[in-house]
């Protein structure tokens, strides 16, 4: 039966069919989808990591004990999960393990778009490329196999057009594949130096050349025989735009697996056909390989590094075709950025923080709270990664101290982040006596990549109920003490203003900790339907003080300020920050 | 021949759920079909696009710019941000509601005026519509999304396909009967 998969379907769906036993994630754009696909059959165990570190290592101890593991991330999460990924490729592997880098060339929703091919090369590990849904699932199965054949977890490395695009795919059943039997085995398991030693010659000597031999032959890396004019290699989801501009009007070596790469195919196809052109996303991997060994290509000298690759590009680049005249326009659209939705906790604290823009500095972190940095809250002067909007702040915080900087720094982390690796930072503004101010934004979910469970919602990915670790108690036991510790409805603008204020004043490393669900959760919506906020218009100055929260139900038309009862959830931050009392409230929770 | 779609809208409009009963439909009739979607952030009410390619054989899902046969924007002004996405000649269906971004209701930038005049100046094919009006008038404003699946059903002349049982397996039961009217209005329209 074939049905309309995406490709984070089809990986999902893959895993099944090859008997994974044990999958692991954290969620991350354009990745997320994967993992929830997964934990839909219940004869793998899911679940979501605190971060990419630890699913990575529980992967790992899961392919040793014997059981085909999968793990899978956003691309910059293989950055948090280099560390064991580059000793398991050492130790190798018991059941079959599979890592799944979702990398994102564009960056529709990350803050780089680093190519992971380079990982593979560096932590010498086996890379597949799939280029649609069909081979997303084909793949995966072929991944296991590999991993165990030899001996080396594999990197599987798709993009935000595979992930997030649906195609025709077969499905078929799932085979059983045993739990294998765990023996101990201490020069292969325990990467001491002595056995690591052993383990890299051992790799470098016998594993590499094998899986050398093996790029060379496996009909992943296929060469489809053409007009000979023109010979494309190309990889993931180039090939489809590549046979998009030329059909069979030109020749292809797909290489489907990647690292390392099939030397021997690139000096059959370069014999074969009269021009290279190397299409490939982000870094000139290939291209630079195929170079290195003496033959001659063309790649980023027509093709930009940056961003994704698409027909026209491919058109222009290669065939001189500029796109067809389309229709222009003169009137212009305004931007439409994402903002923080209607009701949304974070607004509150960010208003506050904005209203004491001249006395701090603000390091944001990676959320729903980093579009506080937009117009007109514009709270936020640094964004890095998962859990710098604490770490980042130390070092802030201390230079503005060395400075003679008479402003205080706060660090913004959301719930999941904080566990992710915020926690690690607020250690470190303990033990180093930092004087900055951690705000931690805890709505009860991973809001930004669609509402995933974490540590602090009390459920799993299944939906089973969990411990629910106590963000108060932890944050007091890493030493924050009770009278630098504000526990606030975000909501309660007069709560906001304290807690900013004591913070400012503090001279010890400070905590304030917003507690309210963010308002899509479900049962939040239910419960906030009939709440509301409206203008009165007879008291209504036009002063805009509520236009500056930035809230997208209110606007102002024909100099009539008015909420939009539909996307209004009587947060009452506006009723809180009307000068003139003008905006009232109405409704009641419903029970 | 390969057909190119483009869908446009705000997060939280249902352009793709649009998108997924259009796509599953024409997997149904036979077509290849590839479906390709942006939603990173889109929740949190910026733009959201999906893409659809069907013919025979269909290799990429990516739509280029002056390429789509068809583009269906949910709002206004995302007509205006993607109609050079659209062939010369090509049909642009659009519903005539207003959704103001952030910097507009901030204050900052300004929604312009004459919109519908300017798209009408440069464009010989438009089918546009209130499609929220309709769904109003039905009982159901969520239903709006329908009434333009209703409309590309009828523009692109797919019609034969059991679009009625596509919308009932995506969508729960208690919202059967406004959405298969909704769709009914958008095909007679």
């Amino acid at each position: 039966m074939k049905k309309l998969l995406t490709g984070n379907e089809a990986i999902a769906r893959g895993a099944y069919e090859a008997g994974c036993h044990v999958a692991t994630a954290y969620p991350g754009t354009p990745s997320t989808e994967i993992l929830e696909n997964v934990s839909t059959y219940e004869e793998i165990y899911s679940e979501w990591s605190t971060n990419e570190k630890v699913a990575m290592e529980v992967a790992a101890g899961a392919s040793i004990a014997g059981a085909r593991s999968l793990v899978a991330m956003k691309h910059v999460g293989l950055n948090v999960a280099a560390d064991p990924l580059y000793t398991i490729a050492y130790e190798g592997v018991n059941g079959g393990l599979v890592v799944i880098t979702a990398d994102e060339p564009g960056m529709h929703s990350s803050q780089n778009e680093q190519d992971n091919r380079l990982t593979a090369v560096h932590a010498k590990v086996a890379l597949m490329e799939p280029s649609d849904s069909q081979e997303c699932k084909d793949y995966i199965k072929k991944a296991f196999e590999i991993s165990e054949e030899y001996d080396t977890p594999v990197l599987f490395k798709v993009t935000t057009r595979i992930c997030h695009s649906k195609s025709p795919v077969e499905l078929e059943d799932r085979v059983e594949v045993p739990i294998r039997e765990y023996v101990k085995d201490t020069k292969k398991y325990i990467m001491v130096p002595a056995h690591s030693k052993i383990k890299h010659i051992q790799m470098e000597e016998e594993r590499i050349p094998r899986l050398q031999e093996f790029s060379n032959t496996t009909e992943l890396n296929k060469i489809e025989w053409n007009d000979r004019k023109i010979g494309i290699v190309t990889s993931g989801a180039s090939y489809v735009h590549a046979k998009e501009v030329f059909g069979d009007t030109a020749s292809y070596l797909k290489v489907g697996f990647s690292w390392p790469l099939p030397d021997e195919k690139f000096r059959e196809f370069a014999a074969g056909v009269e021009k290279i052109y190397v299409i490939e996303e982000n870094e000139p991997y290939m291209e630079k390989h195929i170079k290195a060994m003496g033959i001659e290509c063309i790649g980023k000298e027509v093709f930009s590094v940056c961003g994704e690759i698409n027909p026209q590009i491919i058109r222009e680049a290669i065939l001189g075709e500029k796109p067809e005249e389309g229709y222009s326009m003169d009137v212009i659209a305004p931007s439409r950025p994402p903002a923080l939705c209607a009701g949304c906790p974070h607004r509150g604290i960010f208003y506050e923080m904005s209203k004491h823009k001249n006395k701090i500095h603000v390091t944001s972190d990676i959320g729903c709270y980093t579009l506080g940095a937009m117009e007109p809250l514009n709270v936020g002067d640094t964004v890095i990664c998962m859990g710098a909007g604490i770490s980042a702040g130390i070092g802030f915080d201390r230079v503005n101290r060395i400075a003679g900087r008479e402003k205080k720094v706060f660090g913004v982390v959301g719930d999941s982040t904080f566990f992710h690796s915020g926690m690690t930072g607020l250690v470190d503004a303990v033990y180093n006596k930092s004087n900055m101010v951690t705000v931690i934004l805890d709505n009860r979910i991973t809001a930004m990549t669609g509402h995933q469970e974490n540590p602090g919602t009390g459920k799993s990915i299944s939906g089973v109920e969990s411990p629910q670790i106590d963000l108060i108690a932890l944050v007091k036991a890493i030493g924050i003490k009770d009278e630098n510790l504000r526990v606030i409805d975000p909501y309660d603008m007069d709560a906001n203003k304290e807690a900013v204020k004591a913070a400012i004043a503090a001279e010890e490393p400070f905590v304030i900790i917003t507690k309210q669900p963010c308002a899509l959760i479900k049962d939040v919506m239910k419960r906030r339907a009939n709440l509301y906020s409206q203008v009165n218009q007879d008291k209504c100055r036009k002063c805009k003080t509520c236009l500056r929260i930035g809230c997208p139900a209110i606007s102002m038309k024909d100099n009539v300020v008015s909420i939009d009862t539909t996307m209004c959830n009587g947060c009452e931050v506006c009723v809180q920050v009307c000068p003139f009392d003008a905006i009232e409230s109405f409704g009641e929770e419903v029970k | 021949m390969t057909k190119s779609l483009l869908l446009v809208g705000v997060g939280g409009q249902g352009t793709i759920l649009v998108s997924k009963i259009l796509s599953e439909g024409l997997l149904e009739e036979g077509y290849d079909v590839k479906m390709a979607e942006i939603h990173g952030m889109s929740q949190r009410g910026g733009s959201v696009t999906t893409q659809i390619r069907f013919g025979e054989k269909v290799y990429s899902p990516t739509v280029n710019k002056g390429d789509a046969d068809v583009l269906v924007s949910f709002e206004k002004i995302e007509a205006l941000r993607y109609i050079p996405m659209l062939k010369k000649n090509g049909t642009l269906i659009i519903n005539e509601e207003e959704i103001w971004p952030l910097p507009v209701l901030a204050g900052l930038e300004e929604y312009p005026e004459g919109v519908m005049e300017e798209i009408k100046e440069k464009l010989d094919h438009i089918v546009s519509v209130d499609a929220r009006k309709i769904a109003e008038e039905i009982g159901e404003p969520r239903s709006a999304n329908i009434v333009m699946l209703g409309l590309m059903v009828k523009a692109l002349g797919i019609d034969k396909i059991d679009w009625v049982s596509k919308i009932k397996h995506f969508l729960p039961e208690r919202f059967h009967e406004a959405n298969i009217k909704a769709f009914e209005r958008g095909l007679s329209l």
